[in-house]
Formats: C-alpha cells, sequence, structure tokens
C-alpha cells in the first residue's frame, strides 16, 4: 500500500490532559449510551493541529478497544445480544465503507466545504428526526409515569416481528423474537453511513434497535457497542493501511475513556431504562444547535449565501464547538447524577 | 456497591504497572513509534495490536480501579429465569 507522510503532531502535557479528559467524558457516555464522544473528540483532534484524516482515523482507532472493552462488561450484565450486533456490525461495516465513498464523491466535486455542508446538513437532518423523537419518547414515558415497567416494543416494532421471510429469519435473545435479517441488514447499513458521515453511528443504531426491531433501551445501547467494535476494527485497519493512525493520540485517548467506559457500564445497571433515551435524546439534540450554526458556514463558503465576515466565522465554528463540548458534558452529568441516585436507592432499599 | 469479596488489590497494581510501562514506552519512543506506525501497508497490524494489547492491559487496570474503590454494578436481587 502507499506510504503517505503525515505530520503527526507534538504532544505536550497539557494535550495529553486534554485529551485524557474528553476521553474520560466521551467513554463514560459511550459506556452508557453505546456511542457517543467521537462527535467532540475528532473536532477536538483537530483544534489541536490534528490533520482532520488522522483525527477521524485515531478516533476510529480508540474506538474500537474501547467499545470492545464495554461490550464485554456490559455482556457480564447480561445486556448484549451478540448475534444482533456481529450481524448489525458486519452490514455496519459495509455501510461505512458506502458513505466513506459517498464522501469521498462529494469531496472531488464539491471541496471541502461541500463535504462539509453534506456532513452538517446530515447531522441536522438525522439528529433533528431521531433526536427529537427519541427525546419525546423518553418525556412520554416520564410522564406516564410507566418508568418501571418493562418496555414494550412498538407497533413497527411488533409488525417487523411478525413478518416471516423464509430463509432469512434469526432468533435475537434481546428481542425474544425471530427477525428477518432483511431488516436488521438495511439498519446496520445506515447505522455504518451514519459513521461514515457524522463518526457516530449509534445514533442510528440504537434508536433502530429500540423502535424498528424491538430491543430494550438497555439491550440496544449495550448491542451498539458490538456494532462500533467491529465498525471500528475495520475503519482502523483501513486508515492503518495507509499509514493514517496516530497510535499516541488513539491510545491517550483509550487511557481516559477506559476509565470512563467501566463506570458508564456500571452506571446502566443503577438506572430505570428510559434514562438511556433522555440522555441519548438531549445529546442529540444539543448536537443538532451546533451544527446548525456551521450551515451557513459553508454554504457562505460555497457562496450560496452572501460571504459571512471571518470574525463571524470564528464565531459561529467555536460557538458550535462549545455547544458540542456541553452536549457531551450534559450527558456525562445526566449519567452520574442517575448512577448516583440509583445508587442511594440501591443501598437504601438494601439491594 | 461494595461486597464481601476479596478486592482485586494485588490485579490493580500489577496491570496499572503494565500500564504505566507500555505508556511511558509510548511516549519515550514517539519518533519510533511514529515512524514504523505511520508507514502503512503491511504495518497497519501495527496499531491494532497495540490497541488490543492496551485494551486488555489498561482495561483489566480501570476496571480493577473502581472495584477497589468500592465501585461495582448493581447486584439484581430477581433470579433470572430458568
Amino acid at each position: 500500500m502507499h506510504e503517505i507522510s503525515v505530520n503527526f503532531i507534538n504532544l505536550d502535557t497539557i494535550n495529553i490532559i486534554y485529551l485524557f479528559m474528553i476521553g474520560f467524558v466521551g467513554g463514560l457516555v459511550s459506556g452508557f449510551i453505546g456511542s457517543g464522544g467521537a462527535f467532540v473528540l475528532t473536532p477536538g483532534m483537530m483544534s489541536l493541529g490534528v490533520p482532520g484524516l488522522v483525527a477521524v482515523a485515531s478516533n476510529m482507532c480508540h474506538k474500537f478497544p474501547k467499545a470492545l472493552v464495554g461490550a464485554i462488561k456490559r455482556a457480564r450484565y447480561g445486556q448484549v445480544d451478540v448475534k444482533l450486533g456481529l450481524i448489525m456490525g458486519i452490514s455496519a461495516e459495509a455501510g461505512m465503507l458506502y458513505g466513506a465513498q459517498i464522501q469521498e464523491n462529494i469531496k472531488n466535486s464539491f471541496g471541502d466545504a461541500g463535504s462539509n455542508l453534506y456532513i452538517s446538513v446530515s447531522f441536522v437532518v438525522i439528529l433533528a428526526l431521531v433526536g427529537s423523537f427519541v427525546f419525546l419518547d423518553a418525556w412520554k414515558v416520564y410522564k406516564s409515569e410507566t418508568i418501571d415497567e418493562e418496555e414494550k416494543p412498538t407497533r413497527l416494532a411488533c409488525w417487523v416481528q411478525s413478518v416471516n421471510i423464509p430463509g432469512t429469519m434469526v432468533y435475537f435473545k434481546s428481542l425474544r423474537a425471530r427477525v428477518s435479517v432483511l431488516f436488521t441488514i438495511p439498519l446496520g447499513f445506515a447505522t455504518g453511513m451514519l459513521a461514515a458521515t457524522i463518526a457516530v453511528g449509534g445514533f442510528i443504531g440504537v434508536p433502530s434497535m429500540i423502535y424498528v426491531l424491538g430491543a430494550p433501551s438497555l439491550m440496544a445501547s449495550a448491542t451498539e457497542l458490538v456494532i462500533a467494535f467491529v465498525m471500528g476494527l475495520g475503519g482502523s485497519f483501513k486508515y492503518a493501511l495507509h499509514g493514517l493512525v496516530d497510535i499516541r493520540l488513539a491510545m491517550i485517548i483509550l487511557a481516559g475513556s477506559l476509565f470512563g467506559i467501566q463506570l458508564g457500564a456500571m452506571g446502566t445497571t443503577y438506572v430505570k431504562p428510559f434514562i438511556i433515551k433522555v440522555v441519548m435524546g438531549l445529546i442529540m439534540v444539543i448536537v443538532l444547535f451546533s451544527r446548525v450554526l456551521m450551515v451557513p458556514v459553508y454554504m457562505s463558503q460555497l457562496g450560496l449565501i452572501p460571504t459571512i465576515p471571518e470574525d463571524m466565522m470564528n464565531l459561529l465554528k467555536n460557538t458550535s464547538f462549545v455547544i458540542m463540548i456541553v452536549a457531551l458534558a450534559t450527558g456525562a452529568f445526566i449519567v452520574l447524577k442517575s448512577m448516583w441516585q440509583g445508587y442511594r436507592t440501591a443501598t437504601k432499599g438494601g439491594m | 456497591m461494595s461486597g464481601y469479596k476479596r478486592k482485586p488489590y494485588g490485579k490493580m497494581l500489577l496491570m496499572g504497572c503494565i500500564s504505566i510501562i507500555l505508556y511511558t514506552i509510548l511516549l519515550m519512543r514517539q519518533d519510533l513509534i511514529n515512524h514504523y506506525f505511520g508507514k502503512g501497508g503491511l504495518y497497519a497490524v501495527l496499531p491494532i495490536v497495540t490497541a488490543f494489547i492496551f485494551s486488555y492491559i489498561h482495561g483489566t487496570f480501570t476496571s480493577c480501579f473502581w472495584t477497589v474503590l468500592g465501585i461495582e454494578a448493581a447486584k439484581k436481587k430477581e433470579k433470572k429465569d430458568a
């Protein structure tokens, strides 16, 4: 394969602490909802001067070992459906390769600004649709006072589980039903495409397992870790073939994220399942606002709207990045708070 | 969160020491590591193998770390269905 000369940045103590801390918070959220963190990690690395592709590759290379550790941890709590994770993970791998090809084509035709606009619009559309749906559903559960009841599959999931296509049916323990892989493969593919576009495939993967297939929130978020492992492993190898992985960055982030993912995974045993939806929906909605701010920047760069002054552009970019950090920090705060409340309830109840 | 089981102090210390050694090598030998890991091609196995090694060593350490601190998963009362 070709050898690409890439500039790996110099790491000082501040950079190392910064990467470790973002890794920790990202890991905490990932351990809890199965994904997240990557949308802050990649721009976070780029803010240190890491080239975009190296940031994406290094993020990917920290993601798969992190997901592996998280998946093993949550499997011990009986939350992982390995079969569903592997089937969706392999189709997600294909989706990721296809998504990367689309990105490449857009970049070749419209340049960096076109590619960035495509990413931001995908963020906004998907997060607006899925994020608000997940968040409203969590709110509905909270208001309906059914938070202690077992989650019931949606009407769509019941229909999916009732369809029988001979030769394609597989039993999934998380669904307690046989479902055709003709449903799981497109969902995995979409997860991979989203991962290639916005780096967080779980924003499609987890809601699709919950609402389309009928998996409980806890199992969906845990199974997403298996998907992330399969996708991350394949993606890392692809980038490593081109020499794009900065192993130092990946391992420093991993150092923090392994502390976080263990804590996040343990947190799931103390909370009510709807909290998973709350954290995921909230993060998605906050990130949505972050990306909305960037749309005019890229539209201006493409000449689709009048040019925005440099100062204003920088203000929008910085505000967008800060909002992303707020999204992650909010998620982490809810995880820790819910975990603490769950722990106190458990100890009071003699659990 | 803490149970009656003995806490894994020894395992935590062992894995913690190995983890520190691994990270020290990673940061002390940055130029050499960047040279080989950035080559691509067959050298692509290097970052993948490294990630697996770090995840096992550091993952075991972090797990023991939280256990030693007394932070563990909730123990459910109900038994699993037969």
